[in-house]
């Protein structure tokens, strides 16, 4: 394998190199580069806790008090609740045929696997309504006995597990493929059963890749807009998730109570970033112990 | 030891992982997708191409491409920039700016909406400053631009990234030690290495601009014929119960999205190519 990155040098570093910019182009390139993510990250990040709490933290748990609201939150978590399991599963269950099996057709099974990101939001909720709303291929059967998909629960959280469907599978795949199977070899030739290898010697090995495919699918979960928009309906204090209570409140013009509700979820974002940071770390620093 | 001699891998469960898979795929993903390519096959010809060509849809596309293109390009320019000052350069605060570059992924794009829209708006932080110049973002075609560029950086810094930091030190020597002066050695040597993964994160900045829903529609304005996008569309749409217009520029933006995912799996393979 190639040498790993040379140790770059410090900008404290008195060496001579000439190899990299001078101080004052690399100053420049920083300060640049600085103010760009200040201006397009940092900015919108501050600006969003600055409004929710801009009349005040009483204001602030009254916003998040309110029936409807708390209605919506507990709605985004029913909806987390069934998506992130079912996709953690199937996420383990297709990269353990993927990375540890190699078949025809491999490459053509993780694009498809990938579809759902190159979809717009719109169009992963659009499919559910053609199929299952009232003008859709299911509609009138589903009418005839009552069962409600579309602007109802059911329909957020398919069209939500259609949006999350790729989080862990695409993180576990690479990784369970660099790191080879010959552990999960060992452990069956010495008599371990299948279950037992997996859980003994292989979710070890990936633990941190499956936390960092979760935290990201459990985000995306709880923040979706337009998907789950699309199949709604949008009746307050039913079929509303947070991120589409906020809407309505911005929208009613109530800004303090929709930045309110919107700094639970860029708290959420906070926190899926500090997470996903240290799990990249553990992951990084596993693959170099192999 | 049967397992040894039918085939010449001892794990289990391939059949059934692959199967799940498969079938998981296929409810989920496939029928629903699908669904969407039939219901426009009800459609004729002259149907389809009337609907997709109105002057209304042409506008939308003129304005969803048109600014995903622009924010793919400052995106390339400031993703570039900004991925090899985290490389290449030692500042204080490196690692938090670095966590930072993925808050557009982490952030729901609702709140990204509010958030631009208010700071942009011409009594918000940024905007009140912009106003005086005559210079209006919140609520114009300009405001979708910076919307798309907001969720779009991340694909371009973290696709050039891991690209800079496999780029062996003995090669920026070398061109050094054959008297290429540093801009040159930049221009001549590392942009060529680069310019894969550069091209790569454009186009998965612009795809994933060109589907934006939420952040765009809180500081677009939605006017018809001057910022209103495809994705807006189809909800007006649809909202109209207008199922079959909405199914057929869904499928037209539907093909785009399959081209571009096309466009950029060549690019991966022509970058891995590069990188051998």
């Amino acid at each position: 394998m190639s040498a790993p990155v040379t140790s770059i040098p410090t900008s404290n570093g008195s060496k001579k190199r000439t190899q990299t910019e001078p101080a004052a182009v690399r100053w420049l390139l920083i300060s640049i580069a600085l103010v760009f993510l200040t201006l397009f990250l940092a900015l919108p990040l501050f600006a969003v806790f600055t409004q929710a709490f801009e009349k005040g933290l009483t204001v602030h748990l009254e916003a998040l008090k309110e029936p409807d609201t708390l209605s919506s939150i507990k709605l985004t978590l029913i909806t987390a609740a069934v998506t992130v399991p079912l996709n953690l599963f199937f996420g383990v269950t297709a990269a353990w045929a993927i990375a540890k099996f190699s078949f025809p057709g491999k490459n053509l099974l993780i694009t498809l696997i990938d579809l759902p990101f190159s979809v717009s939001p719109v169009i992963s909720g659009l499919i559910y309504v053609l199929i299952f709303g009232l003008q859709g291929w299911l509609g009138p059967w589903l009418q005839a006995h009552d069962i409600r998909i579309v602007f109802a629960v059911p329909g957020i959280i398919l069209a939500t597990i259609f949006v999350t469907f790729p989080f862990v599978a695409r993180e576990l795949i690479p990784l369970m493929e660099a790191q080879g199977k010959e552990e999960e070899e060992a452990a069956l030739v010495l008599g371990a059963s299948g279950l037992q290898t997996f859980f003994r010697v292989t979710l070890p090995n990936v633990k941190w890749g499956i936390i960092y495919g979760v935290i990201l699918c459990n985000a995306r979960a709880m923040g979706e807009f337009g998907a789950v928009s699309v199949v709604s309906g949008h009746i307050r204090g039913m079929t509303n998730t947070v991120p589409l209570h906020v809407e309505i409140l911005y929208n009613e013009y109530n800004y303090t109570a929709a930045f309110a509700v919107a700094s639970l979820l860029a708290f959420l974002a906070l926190i899926t970033l500090a997470v996903k940071t240290v799990a990249e770390w553990k992951v990084r620093q596993q693959l170099d112990n192999n | 030891m049967r397992l040894f001699k039918r085939q010449n891998n001892v794990l289990p469960g391939f059949g059934l992982t692959l199967g799940f898979t498969i079938f998981y795929l296929s409810v989920i993903v496939l029928i629903p997708l699908s669904a969407l390519v039939f219901r426009t096959s009800g459609l004729t010809w002259g149907e389809f191409v009337t609907t997709v060509t109105a002057p209304r849809v042409l506008a939308s596309y003129k304005v969803t491409f048109g600014s995903a293109m622009i924010a793919a390009l400052i995106n390339s320019v400031f993703g570039v920039l900004v991925a090899w000052v985290l490389v290449r350069y030692r500042f204080p605060g490196r690692r938090i700016v670095d966590a930072l570059v993925d808050l557009p992924f982490a952030l729901p794009t609702a709140v990204a909406g509010i958030t631009l829209a208010t700071i942009y708006s011409p009594n918000g932080w940024v905007g009140r400053f912009l106003e005086p110049h005559g210079i209006k973002v919140a609520f114009t075609p300009v405001g979708i631009v910076l919307a798309m560029t907001f969720i779009g950086l991340p694909f371009v810094v973290r696709t050039v990234q891991p690209v800079i930091e496999e780029i062996e030190i003995e090669l920026e020597e070398a061109a050094s030690c054959l008297g290429a002066n540093r801009w040159q050695t930049l221009q001549l040597v590392i942009f060529p290495m680069l310019l894969p993964s550069i091209l790569t994160g454009f186009a998965l900045s612009f795809a994933r601009a060109v589907g934006e829903y939420g952040s765009i529609i809180f500081i677009a304005g939605n006017m018809p014929m001057v910022s209103e996008i495809t994705p807006l569309l189809i909800i007006t749409k649809l909202e109209q119960f207008d199922y079959r217009g909405a199914t057929a520029i869904a499928c037209v933006m539907l093909l785009t999205s399959f081209s571009m995912l096309l466009v950029i799996n060549l690019l991966q393979k022509w970058s891995r190519r590069y990188a051998d």
